[in-house]
């Protein structure tokens, strides 16, 4: 566990580490005042977390420092991480094999560049460390080199990749990869798809028919529909997660990109608004930088909270 | 989703009503409700204060206008604001020549899609553009950038066996001068902004290449990590433009503000769409509309002027005055919106219209439609009335629909023949009883 929690604090501590660096001396034993609050206010707007749970967080504070004038900074940091796992409650994501389901088929989609085939190759790479067999599938047959692109990926981490060319038709590898994980006795199949925007409605029937053609083979596929989502966009990824949450049903995300100054704090607008469990974040730029979600390290990261 | 600025102010600009002057008492609701509707578009939390100190400096002392409310007023204020801001310097390029520009940027922000977007528009300018692949970490960066560049017909180089980006970089610009090119573009590697090795790698290329421009490309959506981006990148490389990428998305763009006030370098470019042509010039008041959830008025009516073909909109004109509109006008018309885009992008381009979701249902409509006009022969769009019970099975078969939906479409031309009748025998009154009546049956297909 230790171990875990340092990873995030390392992943978020790169240059402003938590919510406390920027309010530098607010979370420690000093009073709270005024001026503190203000400060404490833009370091969650700062983090991304939004008009509702910046508010919220905020509100909660208020009404403390209210009763006790006394209040410290360390005990304001502390209503704000319960707070935040109240908000975050039942947001931990655990990847289990879902039973009857040879391959259990995970899809993973979103918006242009936030990650897809990285966050493929990483979760297998750690399925496989894990002892577990897998296959995928690169079924990003429109970005120009997007199949090079996963194939090295697996020749660098020796997964099995199944694809076809640029420019082939996505729900086709899709059905291959299926029927090859399927025939060679594989646990997991990890399907990467083409970036799309969630504003365009043909992109988004695409994503449709390639679940579609997944279950002519098992109609429970994919069991997991995760969205990949880049920690350093703002409100905008609550929109995306909306979109696709619509057309496909999401039943995970990963948020990647965490290893910069971002907060990341829009995953916490993402659970807000549609009880997504969050499965992995993506810390660093290494395949073992993909690591699980876990509440507790996420929101003691964010308040410099230690363990 | 988003509320429009303005939709949002409502309640704050009614108890301006009536105010004669603005002052900072009046003003403080609704400049509180602004710098919301800032923060909630991602612009940065100190961009966003300061904003509204200025805005509010501005307004507060301002006779109101006779001629329009306080509220609106305030808009206009701060629209005006904003258009100014985002909209300093120039968008231009260097005149140097050769032209040498440095593509930088984060992890996905869109660097090779703009590097080869960006080489086919100067291309169009009359240059000779030539991209070099300086990503020598992603994997397959190198084949996506050529591969873009065989299909623009762009110079090339890159060095698959070399770690030394300097060196590649230096022989990329041998190259380009020996092939004759006019204009480099240089392809980097993704990059946090705190990755002291890496922001020294792209650091050095600079020193080497010299480039006349530096363009930081930067995702449309980002949040409030958007003014470190372009700190960090500007004290490092000396920007000399930002390119907004994925704005036919839906974001707010508020991180373009924070990103412009941050550095002052001007916003040169936006990219808009998959295709390597969807990449354009930019223009401060249509990300100010968008900011600000006015809508991208402008933005509409230019699409509508460049796509509509002006005679064919006359012919059409004359037709609807003279009564006389047949399926195939209904046909031709359908086509002439198609080619603004989808609907749901045009939906977005109206004000107060900048959250309205179209299913796609409404599309799919409008391809049936389609489908179904096109199923007819000549003599049927012209008159539909021949349609009989045959014609519509053997209609509904080639369209792949069931009868009842040729039905419903040919009931609904009937009901828009019957308005335009009326319209032209100035039957207003009449026409707007039969427009509720039409509301209540779902309207006309597709619209």
């Amino acid at each position: 566990m230790f171990g875990l929690f340092k990873k995030f604090k390392d992943g978020f501590a790169k240059t402003v580490s938590a919510i406390s660096d920027k309010t530098r001396g607010l979370f420690s034993g000093r009073k709270i005042d005024a001026s503190s609050l203000e400060t404490l206010e833009e370091a969650l707007y700062t983090a991304d977390f939004g008009v509702e749970t910046t508010e919220e967080v905020l509100a909660e504070i208020k009404a403390a420092y209210k009763k006790d004038k006394e209040l410290r900074g360390q005990q304001a940091a502390a209503i704000g991480a319960e707070v935040l796992k109240r908000v975050l409650a039942g947001a931990e994501g655990k990847l289990e094999k879902s039973p009857g389901a040879n391959p259990t088929v995970i899809a993973m989609i979103g918006v242009n560049g936030s990650g897809k085939t990285t966050t493929s190759a990483k979760l297998g790479w750690r399925l496989k460390q894990d002892g577990k067999t897998i296959i995928l599938a690169a079924c990003d047959t429109f970005r120009a080199a997007a199949v090079e692109q996963l194939k090295t990926w697996g020749q660098r981490l020796d997964l099995e990749v199944i694809a076809s060319h640029t420019g082939g038709d996505a729900a086709a590898v899709a059905f291959d990869a299926w029927q090859a994980a399927k025939a060679r006795g594989r646990d997991y199949l990890i399907v990467d798809t083409a970036g799309r925007l969630h504003t365009k409605s043909n992109l988004m029937e695409e994503l449709a028919k390639i679940r579609r053609v997944l279950q002519k083979n098992d109609p429970t596929a994919p069991q997991h529909r995760w969205l990949v989502v880049d920690g350093s966009l703002g409100s905008n990824s609550i929109e995306q997660a909306k979109a696709f949450h619509q057309s496909f049903g999401l039943t995970g995300l990963v948020v990647t990109k965490l290893d910069g100054t971002s907060r990341g704090g829009a995953l916490v607008g993402i659970y807000r608004q549609l009880k997504i469990p969050i499965y992995f974040l993506g810390l660093g730029e290494k395949a073992e930088d993909l690591q699980p979600f876990s509440i507790d390290s996420y929101v003691k990261a964010v308040f410099g909270l230690d363990e | 989703m988003f509320e429009s600025l303005t939709d949002k102010l409502g309640s704050a600009l009614r108890n301006l009503r009536g105010v004669g002057k603005l002052t900072e008492e009046n003003m403080a609701e609704t400049l509180q409700e602004v710098r919301t509707a800032l923060l909630a578009a991602d612009v940065h939390f100190k961009v966003s204060r300061e904003f509204v100190e200025r805005v509010q400096t501005q307004c507060v002392g301002q006779e109101v206008l006779k001629s329009v409310t306080p509220g609106q007023q305030v808009v206009k204020i701060i629209n005006d604001e904003l258009v100014r801001l985002l909209g300093e310097g120039s968008t231009a390029l260097s005149a140097a020549r050769p032209l040498k520009i440095l593509m930088v940027g984060l992890h996905g922000s869109g660097k090779t899609t703009s590097t080869a977007k960006l080489g086919k528009l100067l291309k169009k300018r009359g240059y000779r553009p030539f991209v070099a692949a300086c990503d020598i970490y992603r994997p397959a960066a190198i084949d996506q950038l050529e591969i873009l560049a065989k299909q623009e017909d762009l110079g090339f180089y890159a060095d698959r066996t070399s770690q030394d980006v300097t060196a590649i970089g230096a022989a990329a610009l041998a190259a380009a001068q020996a092939a004759g090119c006019d204009a480099i573009l240089f392809d980097t590697a993704g990059r946090l902004q705190i990755d002291q090795e890496l922001i020294e790698e792209v650091k050095r290329l600079h020193a080497r290449i010299q480039p006349d421009e530096v363009l930081l490309v930067a995702d449309g959506a980002l949040g409030q990590e958007a003014v470190n981006v372009a700190k960090a990148f500007h004290e490092a490389l000396s920007l000399t433009g930002l390119v907004l990428t994925k704005l036919d998305g839906d974001a707010r763009g508020g991180a373009a503000l924070s990103m412009k006030s941050i550095t002052g370098v001007p916003i040169k470019f936006v990219g808009t769409g998959e295709k390597t042509e969807d990449f354009d010039t930019f223009y401060p008041d249509r990300l100010a509309s968008r900011i600000l959830g006015m809508g991208d008025v402008v933005s509409l009516v230019e699409k509508a002027q460049e796509n509509i073909d002006q005679k064919e909109a006359e012919k059409m004109a004359e037709k609807l005055r003279k009564a006389d509109f047949n399926l195939e006008d209904f046909l031709s018309q359908l086509q002439q919106v198609k080619k603004m885009g989808s609907m749901q992008s045009i939906i977005g381009m109206m004000p107060g219209m900048s959250g309205v979701k179209l299913d796609d249902n409404a599309e799919k409509q409008m391809g049936r439609t389609e489908a179904i006009i096109k199923s007819m022969t000549n003599q049927e769009r012209r008159k539909p009335e021949i349609l009989n019970g045959n014609r519509r099975q053997r209609i509904a078969a080639g369209a792949g629909v069931k009868i009842v939906d040729v039905n419903q479409l040919l009931k609904q031309f009937q009901q828009m023949q019957k308005m335009m009748k009326m319209m032209k025998g100035g039957g207003a009154k009449k026409m707007m009883r039969q427009m509720e009546a039409m509301k209540g049956k779902g309207g006309f297909p597709g619209m």
